[in-house]
Order: structure tokens, then sequence, then C-alpha cells
């Protein structure tokens, strides 16, 4: 296996989808000529060519909205924001147009579209670059959200987003482009509503999405180390479809239960399944499950505050040994 | 009120003139259709077979008769939400279309879109959107995809005047004619965006197909009650998008007799005079037009103009007949075509939970 970037292997993901489909097309702001603002585009213009890969004018709600309608048509954009922030700008052509654009039309038309980019805080761009939207989309029926936390999941997860006929929403991080992980070079998918136990543990689950699932990892490998604690990690990896099999099955282990996510805690993903563990194994829990999220106040910008906005390894060692 | 554009003789332009008398007469039955369903759909709605909003089309008829008549293999429809015109022009039969407003399984959108959601993409018609200008960029979608796979066509993208001042319209505009996309905004200017005179709501009160220029896109504007000056101005268009894939926007000036939906209970002698109402019925009715046209070259008597017109409003009482005789949607049917994947209960749609109610 290769040792690749989390943004190499998102661009062998688009490099091997747009060779196996004509209909792939990348569309998006500088995902062309500049390789793409992070880089994750990288050399594809050149290889690929002004039809497939093709760059716009910053104009969120209308790119957006012809990736829909085009994706009525049969094609298969894969749309880049260049921050899933800037969602906010075409919320309408994503929440009203390829959320129900299926569903209105009683399943005449289907919007097989990819819409993609980073989504997370903690890089001291302030608060309107900073959003964590997730929880914003994965409340539409129509719509699925996914998040990559490794390179390895990062590629798997985004060719069965592009082979899926339904709209993906593919949330990934600017702070993990960079992270190395094992890529196959064998061909390999994902499928969407898979987790994956990123650590088997026998005390807590720790549960969680995107990066945040490293910063469990970290810190159960603190509680093993210091407290003699085993935890075991579970990504979820797709929010939408949900693999709830997987979560109930880790509760129903080890009897207890911490969310963590770098989204705001008010209606955020941890809240949906704290509540889906409740309601679903009461009895096997052996402690009310917690919640670790990002502290609930706008980005802020200041770089070492910022770092505190976020959770931390420690802030799950301490939530951890309040309930263990 | 006066029409912002003076209407011409476009009977001679090479698109009309080669029409043929059943050519002439299926327009007039096209418009007398739309009418007679809308009609029966009002009656209807008042006395509660079916909720929600419904916005009328009556008075415009000939604007989507003559557009969407000039539709070829490739080339597509979209519109707002007073969509049932277009619907019924491009060949959805009054059936499915009556059946969708009365919230029957039977409709062309299960029940599940209403009046403002009729969708028939096996005719090449995408809807049917709610939201003021959220079609505009699906429009552009369309053209971009019409390009994209290589075929001559062009994606007639309908807006009323209120959508103009949104900004997904205008980032639209400015795309299509970057890319050069086949699509053709076509702005039904009714005048009146809800209760918002195009005085209250524009700065230039003239003329919205102007702003075209700004992008540097070819327009037109267009008296909207003729439907020959509509299919010349139209053609023009679509020759244009066919043969160098540039955009245009065309300028339709016309007029709805109902409120801007069925709710609207201050247009009439609200925000604008009742007599401007009976003026336009009276001297610009898009079928009266036709009408007089059809029998003064000939073509059409008084007679068989009746017989068209019971046969449009029999038409449309079956039409509510079999909405009324219908079954509703089951619950079941709720969960129906929000996902592709779990619907065909493939591999991606059988894997992970879909649905959050338990």
């Amino acid at each position: 296996m290769a040792l690749i970037e989390y943004r190499d292997a998102l661009n062998q993901a688009f490099a091997e989808e747009i060779e196996r489909d004509p209909n792939v097309v990348l569309i998006g702001e500088e995902v062309a000529q500049y390789d793409g603002a992070y880089k994750v585009t990288k050399g594809l213009w050149k290889k690929y060519g002004d039809k497939r890969v093709v760059d716009t004018p910053i104009s969120e709600a209308a790119f957006i909205g012809m990736g829909i309608g085009a994706s009525m048509l049969g094609l298969r954009p894969v749309m880049e924001l260049m921050f899933w922030s800037f969602a906010a700008v075409a919320y309408d052509q994503i929440v009203n147009n390829a959320a129900q654009i299926r569903y209105m039309s009683g399943g005449l038309i289907n919007c097989p579209i990819v819409i993609r980019g980073p989504a997370n805080g903690g890089t001291n761009v302030g608060a309107t670059h900073s959003h964590c939207p997730e929880n914003w989309f994965a409340a539409i029926p129509g719509l699925k959200v996914v998040n990559a936390a490794t390179a390895y999941d990062a590629k798997g997860l985004m060719k069965s987003a592009i082979r899926d006929n339904d709209p993906v929403l593919f949330m990934e991080n600017t702070l993990l482009y960079g992270e190395k992980g094992e890529v196959p070079e064998e061909e390999y998918v994902i499928p969407l509503g898979k987790a994956d136990i990123k650590r088997e543990g026998t005390d807590i689950t720790l549960l969680a999405h995107g990066r945040a699932v490293l910063t469990a990892l970290k810190a159960a490998e603190l509680l093993a180390a210091e407290h003699d604690i085993n935890a075991e990690v579970i990504d979820l990896r797709s929010i939408r479809p949900l693999d709830e099999d997987a979560i109930l099955a880790s509760v129903r282990k080890t009897h207890r239960a911490i969310y963590i996510e770098e989204n705001k805690p008010f209606c955020g993903i941890g809240a949906q399944i704290s509540s889906m563990i409740m309601e679903k194994c009461f009895d096997d829990l052996d402690a009310p499950v917690l919640r670790i999220t990002s502290l609930d106040a706008p980005a802020i910008y200041s770089p070492k505050v910022e770092q505190r906005q976020l959770p931390r390894p420690t802030d799950i060692v301490d939530k951890v040994l309040s309930i263990c | 009120m006066e029409t912002a554009v003076t209407a011409k003789d476009h009977a001679a332009a090479p698109i009309n003139a080669k029409l043929s008398k059943d050519d002439k007469i299926g327009f007039l039955r096209e418009m007398l259709r739309i009418r007679r369903f809308e009609q029966r759909a009002l009656s209807d709605y008042q006395k509660g077979k079916m909720g929600g909003f419904m916005h009328l089309y009556i008075g415009q008829e000939s604007v989507a008769v003559g557009t969407c008549g000039l539709m070829g293999d490739h080339d597509h429809v979209i519109t707002a939400y007073r969509c049932h015109a277009h619907a019924l022009a491009v060949g959805m039969t009054m059936n499915e279309c009556m059946a969708e407003l009365y919230g029957k399984s039977t409709g062309c959108s299960k029940g599940k879109g209403g009046s403002m959601h009729f969708f028939a993409p096996d005719k090449n018609y995408w809807g049917g959107h709610g939201i003021v200008a959220g079609q505009t960029p699906l429009g552009l979608g369309l053209a971009y995809g019409i390009k994209y796979k290589g075929l001559k066509g062009a994606a007639l993208c309908f807006l009323g005047d209120g959508a103009v001042n949104q900004g997904c319209f205008y980032e639209s505009l400015n795309m299509a004619s970057l890319f050069e996309l086949p699509v053709i905004y076509i702005i039904e200017n009714n005048k009146y965006s809800m209760g918002t005179s195009m005085e209250r709501s524009s700065v230039v009160k003239t003329c919205l197909a102007q702003r075209g220029e700004a992008f540097a896109i070819e327009w037109a504007q267009a008296n909207g009650e003729d439907l020959y000056e509509v299919r010349a101005v139209t053609q023009q268009a679509i020759e244009r998008a066919h043969n160098t894939s540039r955009p245009t926007i065309l300028e339709f000036d016309t007029y709805r007799y109902y409120g801007h939906s069925v709710a609207d209970s201050k247009h009439k002698g609200g925000y604008r005079p009742e007599e401007e109402i009976e003026k336009y019925k009276r001297e610009h009715d898009p079928i009266q037009i036709l009408k007089r046209r059809l029998i003064e070259e000939g073509t059409l008597t008084e007679e068989s103009f009746d017989k068209i017109s019971d046969e449009a409003k029999a038409e449309a009482e079956a039409s509510a007949d079999f909405a009324d005789a219908s079954p509703i949607p089951t619950d079941e049917q709720i969960f129906e075509d929000v996902y592709f994947e779990v619907d065909r209960q493939t591999e991606a749609g059988r894997t992970g939970k879909h649905f959050f109610h338990d």
C-alpha cells in the first residue's frame, strides 16, 4: 500500500471516476487552471482538459444550481465549494432543489450530484470560514452527508459518492489534506452508511466523525496508557445514511458512549446520536451519553485560543474519566 | 392599462407563414385547454377539493403555447410556480395535472408536488419550481447538460418579472454568457410581482430584458398577447441557441387576470384597478386575438370555436372526475421517492439508516 496524502487520495478518486464515466465533470472555483485552492484537483485539468475540469466565477448559487440542473439531464457533476461555509450562499439550491427534486417529481427526476469541499474550523480564518455544516444538511431528507477522516476513507467514500444516484454532500478538512495514510494500489470503494471501528475497545465507545475521529484516537491512547481504560473508537464516516447498527452494537458492548465532533452542540450530530442511543439501548447504559463539541460560540480568530475551542484529546480524557 | 410594447404583426414570419390550418387550430385548442383547465381548477379549489397555493396563468396562454410549440427533440423547458400552462403545452394530460392538484397518487408527481411542482422529464419538462428565480440556475444547468452531450438544443427557462430581482438570476446570466450556454431566459412580465408593481420594484420601468446588455446577452422585448409574435421572437432565440450556443433573454409583455395566487384578495381594486383588468381582457386577450385572426383568414368559424371550447371544457370536467375518483397516496408512499437508491433497494439503498422518524 502506498502512503499518500488525504488530498491525493481524493485526487485519485476523481481521476479514476473521470476515466470510468464520461458523465463525471469537476466544477468549481479554481479547480482547473489553479489546480485547486488546496491542490486537491492538482493536475486534473492538465490531464483531462476543459470539458472535464471546469473553473467557475465566484457564484455559488448559480454554479451549484447549474450542477443540479445538469445532473437532472444525466451528468454526474462533482462540485467544489472552496469552503463548505459558502454553502450558505447556495443553500436554496441545495436544500430546495437538490434535496427535493426527486420527491416533488414523484421519483421522475434524479439528482446524482456530489458537492464537496472542506468543512472545518481550526485554521484561524474567523467564523465565516469555519462552519461545520453537516447538521444543517443531515437534517434534510433527500440529502446524504459524508465526512471522511483518513486518506483511505476519503478515496473509497468519494468513489461511492460519485457513483451514488442521490445528492451526496462530501465534507473534507483543510487540516487533514496533508495527513498521510495508506491507500491500496488496487481499486476499492467504501459504501455510504457503513461506520468503521477505528479502534476496538471494551470500556467506553467514543463516537465521532471527521477530524474528531483522530482526536478520539489520540485520547484512546492516553486513556489506555495512563488510566487503563480501553476505549472503542467508531468513525461514522457517513452521517446520512447512518450505520445505526454499528453504533448500538458498540454501546451494548461497552455500556458507555461519548460523541465527539467539531461542530456546535445545539442540534448537532451528537445530539441526534445520543437521542438514538437513549431510545434504543437505554437499559444497556451505565452512564448518560455525553457530548464533546466545539465550544458554543462563533469560531474565534485568535490562533492560540481557537485551539481550545475545538475538542482536544485531554478534553475527551477528562470527560471519559467523569463516567468511567 | 396599456401594454408596454405595441403588438406587431408577425403572421408573415417564416415560422408562422408555414403553419397549416391544423397547426393554427391546434394552438387555439391548446390555449383553450389551458384556460378551461384552470377555470375548472379554480372552481374546484373554491369547493375545497384541493389545498395549498394555486397560481393561475389565465391571460398569459399565448406565451406558453407559442414558445413550447417550437420545441424540438433536444429543447427543454423549466419554469416557476405558475406552471400549469407549460405542463399542458408540452403535452402533459389534464388528468395527471388535475389529479396532482387534488393531491392524488395518480397525479404527475403522485400527489407529492402540488400546483407549483408539475414535472414530465419524458417531455423535456423539468418543472414547476416554487422559489422565485430558484429555477434560473437549473435552467443554466439544463443548457450545460445539452452542450456537454453535444446536442443541438436549448433550455427555455421561464421566470416572472418579480424573479429578475433575485441575485442567482444575474449569476446565471453571467455564466450563461461566459460559458456560451444555449439557455433562453423568458421573462413573462405580467407587471406585478405578487402585489408589487414593476413601478415599485424595478428601477428601469419600461424594460427588464435589457439588463442582459450587462452580460453581452442578446435580448428582445415583445408583446406576448399574439401567439404569432411570441413564436417569431422565440424562434430567433432558439436558432441562436442551436446554431451559436449563445443565450438570449426574452421579455413578453403579458397579464394575469387573477391574483398572484388564489389567495390574493387584493388583486382586483387593491394594488391594481379593476378597470385595468377589464380593459386587458377586452383588448388584449390572447385567445380572442387568435380567434379573430383565424376567423378573418377563414380558418375558423364561431361555431367551430365554440366546439373546441366545449371540448376543452368537457376534458377539464372529465379530468376533475378522474382526480376526484383517484386514491390519495398511502402513508407508506410518504417515504417513497426520497432516495433513488432506497426506492430501487440497491446495495447502497439497503446500507445504513436513511430515515430517522423512529
